[in-house]
């Protein structure tokens, strides 16, 4: 609310108005002096835990260091990363069949993609982990070939499937159920115009879907499945259910056992966990930049502010009789 | 009512008399409600047919049937003598499989209201994206013709920006560049000027003009009358969902014969 009257604050351009001897108004922006005050008053708190917790011994600093880099832990972790990779990687590709599936005019194939969902959606991820755990029980062989009539071929579950691939089928066949109603609100989020200005054109609806529809929509889909891996990345601790031991927490629950101290590997497995999803989150940052090609502007605003220009025979006149042809005299 | 049409609509001479559009007591309702009643015309070849009319007459949906974006309830709409959508079995027509009918759609351009210009494409991509998806043409050629276009519409150095980064009035004369980089027999303007601000509309409506000169058969709905009275051959005036007049714009424009046409000029006149 201060006017600055000093001379340095005369600008270039000649002062509207009637009151050609006042300088324009400097402007002062808002001050946010308590912002400061909570900062310094959080550091302080924070500094008082880590000196705190530094001190405490139940933590176990020193079998922190010592296992944060131990080769069963680094193993583990990377068994967690190929879980959370190749189940997302099917959760993906299944959910967006099951979102275009939803989206079909075909009712038999609609209601599937219902049914689909109602049951992997409708089942806590960790039944149907135990579930898959039993498969080897319920279908003893897998076989292939005609119904009722000898298979061609016959193998033992147990050799088909090891508990990692059965981990994988179970955490990506309850996530593509999740998946799927992400690719649809992207599908959804896709202006109609779209498909009808692609359909205008001659393309089929697979072309429409690979080249118009499904690029536009990665936009609304990334973010949301950004979080979707992060949250499987932190599912996979369930997969003792199956059981499937060799991950990040069944790995440090095995060795804290060993030490009788589950406080320190619990602090190592966070720190692996931790560790990940920041190197995740900089790839969803690279990918949602990709896909923001052409945002900026709302596409379907005529932007007032955008000169318009690159058409020398046009004269744009304002003045014209709206409603009435404004070129009515042009030689072209 | 089709005779009465044909009589109407001023006959270019043409060796080829096959007409470009023809509209067989075309019907078309959503659920009960009837949004075309029994409208039959035809559209030469070269000639440029402006539809106006209130909205909601009916006008827009017509125009989406020509090119299969909707479909007809009853009656046949052909294309250069061809139906499109549907397959001719005498008493009755048969819808396509939507690739067939897509494979038609190829020589009908259409251009809307709001562009629907592919966002996450320049404006040159854009020109390229359906010659080289839908028919196969190279890159290296279609990115040469799409210049072309561009350069048609005035829009040479825009090539490389995105549709966000152009104006409504630059948007709509890429839309049109697009549509005609799968050299089409006819266009189809859906309100082309109805979303632009007012000092962005006449650089459309030159382009169209152009258009119209170099003979292409056009069908626009539009609210502008000043270019109906230009460059229309024939002027349509529809209201729920039926054709009320038709005949040289500047007749019907000067002097309507029906008083719903009368109403309605009074007002956008």
């Amino acid at each position: 609310m201060t006017i600055d009257n000093s001379s340095r604050a005369v600008g270039t351009t000649p002062p509207p108005g009637g009151s050609p001897e006042r300088a324009p108004a400097k402007v002062v922006r808002l001050r946010h002096p308590w912002r400061a005050v909570f900062a310094v008053v959080l550091l302080v708190l924070v500094a008082l835990f880590v000196i705190d917790a530094s001190q405490r011994t139940a933590y176990d600093w020193p079998a922190v260091g010592k296992y944060l880099f131990d080769r069963r832990i680094s193993e583990a972790a990377v068994f967690t990363l190929l879980l959370t990779v190749i189940s997302m990687i099917i959760a993906i590709v299944l959910g967006i069949v099951l979102a275009v599936m939803r989206q079909s005019q075909n009712p038999v194939v609609k209601s599937v993609a219902w049914v689909y969902l109602w049951i992997f959606r409708g089942t806590p991820v960790y039944v149907q982990l135990v579930f898959w755990g039993l498969i080897a029980i319920i279908y003893q062989t897998i076989d292939i070939g005609i119904p009722f009539t000898e298979p061609w071929v016959s193998i033992p579950t147990t050799a088909a499937l090891n508990a990692f691939w059965i981990a994988v089928i179970g955490l990506s066949l309850n996530e593509a159920a999740y998946m799927a109603e992400i690719v649809r609100a992207g599908l959804l989020s896709v202006d109609p115009g779209q498909n009808e200005a692609a359909t205008a054109l001659g393309m089929s609806w697979g072309k429409t879907m690979r080249r118009v529809i499904l690029p536009q929509a990665m936009r609304v889909i990334i973010p949301p499945t950004g979080n979707e891996v992060i949250s499987m990345l932190k599912t996979t601790s369930l997969v003792s259910a199956v059981p499937f031991t060799l991950e990040l927490y069944a790995r440090s629950r095995d060795i804290s056992v060993e030490i009788f101290n589950p406080i320190p590997l619990l602090i190592v497995a966070s720190l692996w966990y931790l560790a990940v999803t920041s190197v995740l989150m900089v790839g969803q940052y690279f990918l949602e930049k990709r896909y923001a090609r052409g945002v900026g502007a709302r596409p379907d605003t005529p932007a007032g502010t955008v000169p318009t220009g690159a058409m020398p025979a046009v004269e744009l006149d304002a003045e014209a009789d709206p409603g009435s042809l404004r070129h009515g005299g042009d030689a072209r | 009512m089709s005779d009465e049409m044909t009589a109407a609509a001023r006959p270019q001479s043409s060796a080829d008399t096959t007409p470009m559009v023809l509209a067989e007591s075309v019907s078309k309702s959503f659920g009960s409600n009837e949004v075309l009643k029994d409208i039959s015309l035809e559209v030469k070849r070269g000639e440029v047919l402006c539809l106006v009319g209130p909205s909601g007459s009916g006008k827009s949906t017509f125009l989406r049937c020509i090119n299969h974006l909707e479909r007809v309830s009853s009656g046949r709409l052909s294309v250069d003598g061809q139906l499109v959508g549907y397959r001719d079995g005498g008493e009755k027509i048969y819808e396509m499989h939507p690739k067939d009918a897509a494979k038609q759609r190829r020589d009908i351009g259409m251009v809307f209201q709001r562009f629907n210009l592919f966002p996450h494409m320049t404006a040159l991509e854009n020109v390229m994206e359906a010659p080289v998806q839908v028919k196969g043409v190279s890159k290296a050629q279609a990115k040469a013709r799409a210049h072309e276009l561009l350069a048609r519409v005035g829009l040479a150095e825009r090539a490389d920006y995105y549709p966000a980064h152009l104006s409504g009035g630059q948007q709509q004369r890429v839309a049109i560049a697009r549509a005609l980089a799968m050299d089409p027999k006819l266009m189809l303007f859906d309100e082309p000027t109805s979303a632009l601000d007012p000092e962005l509309v006449g650089e459309v409506l030159d382009v169209m003009k152009n258009l119209a000169a170099s003979g292409m058969t056009m069908v626009v709905v539009t609210h502008e009358m000043g270019f109906a009275r230009e460059v229309a051959d024939t002027l349509v005036f529809m209201d729920g969902g039926v054709v009320v007049e038709s005949g040289d714009p500047r007749e019907v424009l000067a002097n309507p014969q029906r008083e719903r046409t009368k109403a309605f000029l009074s007002k956008v006149l």
